[in-house]
């Protein structure tokens, strides 16, 4: 996919090699009836993003937690790339391991540049290196470094602080990042952007992260895969998000997905990755005559509008049809009518559903990566896609420019 | 006489008592601080032995003065043993009470993401809750001194150093023309170190104040 030629490195199929292994692990607390966590056996593949998604007091931030000792299970084996974590010095493991938590934890005393370089510090790393990459971090997470590494946390917006969060979680280029609700505490606005944002980031790095969070929508825009935690620190489901919202493993599974899975698969369908129909268009350029032909050709085969292209082949207008007036309203046959955002190989069916019913349009346009005609997506042609095969298989995978 | 004579006559008096209390004041509450800071430091995590402690200071700061001064002298004898020690349990309960308190009031996120970056015990209290707790333990060092530079004036009484020997003197020589003018130095002098104190510890204060904690 064209959008993809920025990576540095070639994308590797997430699930190859496994990065954390979680063995039987059981942590209860003394005085406590039941386990927090129980013998739970999970495998977490490298450079793919897990999210552990459940109500809360299920156990899912314990489970991150015992990953990086954090807190010390009762009994079971955890494993770091093959390696007993319980052998590694525990300092020196957690220096592997990226932590970054809801509203950052930052330290309000330090400055921006000092927070970041905590890790590069405690690791040796020498003066001139170390401003280098707090610089390419602030850059890489959207942070102008002029402006922002000499400031305090106390200084900036939530939604700076979880980016510096992250940042220096990131700092010491560990192979596993454990985030515990990074976006938790920002507006729901900031909050796509940032996770965006992350996305964009782990396209580049393919870091093995853990991503906790209570929201299933979350979990589902962000995962590779989803362990759904239940009660009692068990995995009632582990799956990739497509697979999770079409085939619940139970009930209480269904029940946390909660109404509206079917909507939500849409938002999982990249139209980069589906079988657009591409009807005839007609170029800017040409003349009355020829515009009248198109015209009458969509009419007989029922179509309202045909898209006008440029030169490059972009969209940039609708011609209606005599089928687009409706009694009192809509454009003349032969009116042009300004064309609003075309769809991307990026976006979604949800995007595309969404844009139609924002807008009142009966169809929205689809381009390439370079903005070029794919082909035109109406309301049917959504239809007939939610319920083909080609979206269960559709290739869901996160690790894309969005 | 009048009591700016008086005082031309016995200035340098004044001057070396006033010196002693403040070396006095200095010597009780760095003491205290030497004592105080590490119990803080040990104990500001638990329940029980937080509790216990913070009680025996609290017990130590109601036990009148002139009698803690007093039960001193049996095992220290007289002068600046007994009233340094003094000095110093008084000074507990501030210096302790808001270690422990500033320690605690560290937000319990930053010290676990210091933790999970791979932070040691010693380099998360040296670098993250001391200088957090800082602001906190500072107010607590000048609540301190405030309360031992007037208690200090008690040490005269068991042969102790500094201003309190003018007031002593004043009250032993009471119905004489100058004893009124003696117990003023003396008290004048005191309110002077406390004016002076209180500049000092807003200087440090602004000076040593971490930015970014709001000072």
């Amino acid at each position: 996919m064209p959008e993809m030629t920025q990576s540095d490195t070639p994308q590797q199929t997430p699930g190859e090699r496994t990065m954390i292994r979680l063995d039987k692990l059981t942590k209860r607390y003394p005085g406590q009836p039941g386990a927090a966590v129980e013998e739970l056996t999970l495998d977490i593949p490298a450079g793919s993003i897990v999210v552990f998604v459940g109500p809360s007091g299920c156990g899912k931030t314990t489970t991150m937690k015992l990953i990086n000792r954090l807190i010390e299970p009762t009994s079971g084996r955890i494993h770091l790339d093959g390696q007993d974590v319980t052998r590694i010095p525990v300092h020196q493991l957690r220096r592997r391991i990226g932590y970054a938590i809801q509203q950052g934890g930052l330290f309000p005393h330090r400055t921006v540049a000092d927070n970041i370089a905590t890790v590069p510090k405690m690791l040796g790393w020498d003066r001139a290196r170390i401003t280098a990459r707090v610089d390419e971090l602030l850059e890489m997470v959207g942070l102008d470094p002029e402006a922002y590494r000499g400031r305090r946390p106390g200084q900036l917006s939530g939604g700076q602080q979880q980016r510096v969060g992250v940042a220096r979680a990131l700092a010491g280029d560990p192979q596993v990042m454990l985030m515990d609700e990074p976006f938790g505490a920002i507006d729901p606005l900031n909050r796509e952007a940032l996770q965006n944002e992350f996305l964009r980031i782990q396209a580049r790095l393919h870091k093995t992260i853990v991503f906790v969070t209570h929201d299933i929508d979350e979990a589902v825009k962000m995962g590779d895969r989803i362990a759904l935690f239940g009660d009692g620190g068990r995995v009632l489901q582990y799956d990739t998000p497509e697979r999770l919202l079409a085939d619940p493993a139970d009930r209480a599974v269904a029940e946390f997905i909660g109404a509206g899975a079917a909507v939500r698969r849409l938002s999982l369908a990249r139209i980069g990755s589906l079988a657009v129909p591409g009807p005839p268009v007609v170029e800017r350029a040409a003349d009355a005559q020829a515009r009248a032909a198109a015209l009458a050709r969509a009419a007989e085969s029922g179509e309202e509008y045909v898209l006008v292209v440029d030169e490059d082949r972009r969209p940039v207008a609708w011609l209606a049809t005599a089928g687009a007036r409706r009694p009192g309203e809509g454009p003349a046959a032969g009116e042009e009518v300004p064309l609003l955002t075309p769809m991307g190989p990026g976006h979604t069916l949800f995007d595309a559903l969404d844009h139609m019913l924002s807008s009142n349009a009966s169809a929205v346009a689809v381009v390439d990566g370079d903005g070029r005609y794919r082909g035109v997506l109406g309301m049917d042609a959504v239809r007939t896609l939610i319920n083909s095969q080609a979206l269960h298989t559709a290739d869901g995978s996160k690790l894309q420019e969005v | 006489m009048t009591f700016f004579e008086f005082f031309a006559q016995n200035r340098a008096d004044v001057l070396d008592a006033t010196v002693e209390h403040a070396v006095l004041v200095l010597e009780g509450l760095g003491l205290a601080v030497l004592i105080g800071l590490p119990v803080a430091v040990l104990t500001y995590r638990t329940g029980y032995p937080r509790a216990a402690v913070l009680g025996v200071a609290g017990l130590l700061l109601t036990i009148p003065s002139y009698a803690l001064f007093g039960l001193l002298i049996t095992p220290l004898g007289l002068g600046n043993g007994p009233s340094i020690v003094a000095l110093t349990l008084y000074a507990l309960l501030p210096v302790l009470r808001n270690a422990i308190v500033g320690l605690r009031e560290v937000d319990p996120a930053v010290t676990e993401s210091a933790r999970a970056m791979g932070m040691g015990r010693l380099r998360v209290l040296t670098t993250v809750e001391l200088p957090l707790a800082w602001p906190v333990v500072l107010a607590g060092l000048r609540v301190a001194t405030q309360l031992l530079l007037s208690i200090a004036a008690i040490a005269a009484a068991v042969n102790g150093p500094g201003l309190g020997n003018l007031i002593l003197d004043g009250l032993a020589t009471a119905g004489t023309p100058f004893a009124v003018y003696l117990t003023l130095e003396g008290a004048a002098g005191i309110v002077v170190l406390a004016v002076l104190f209180e500049l000092l510890f807003a200087a440090v204060n602004r000076l040593t104040t971490p930015r970014g904690l709001g000072a």
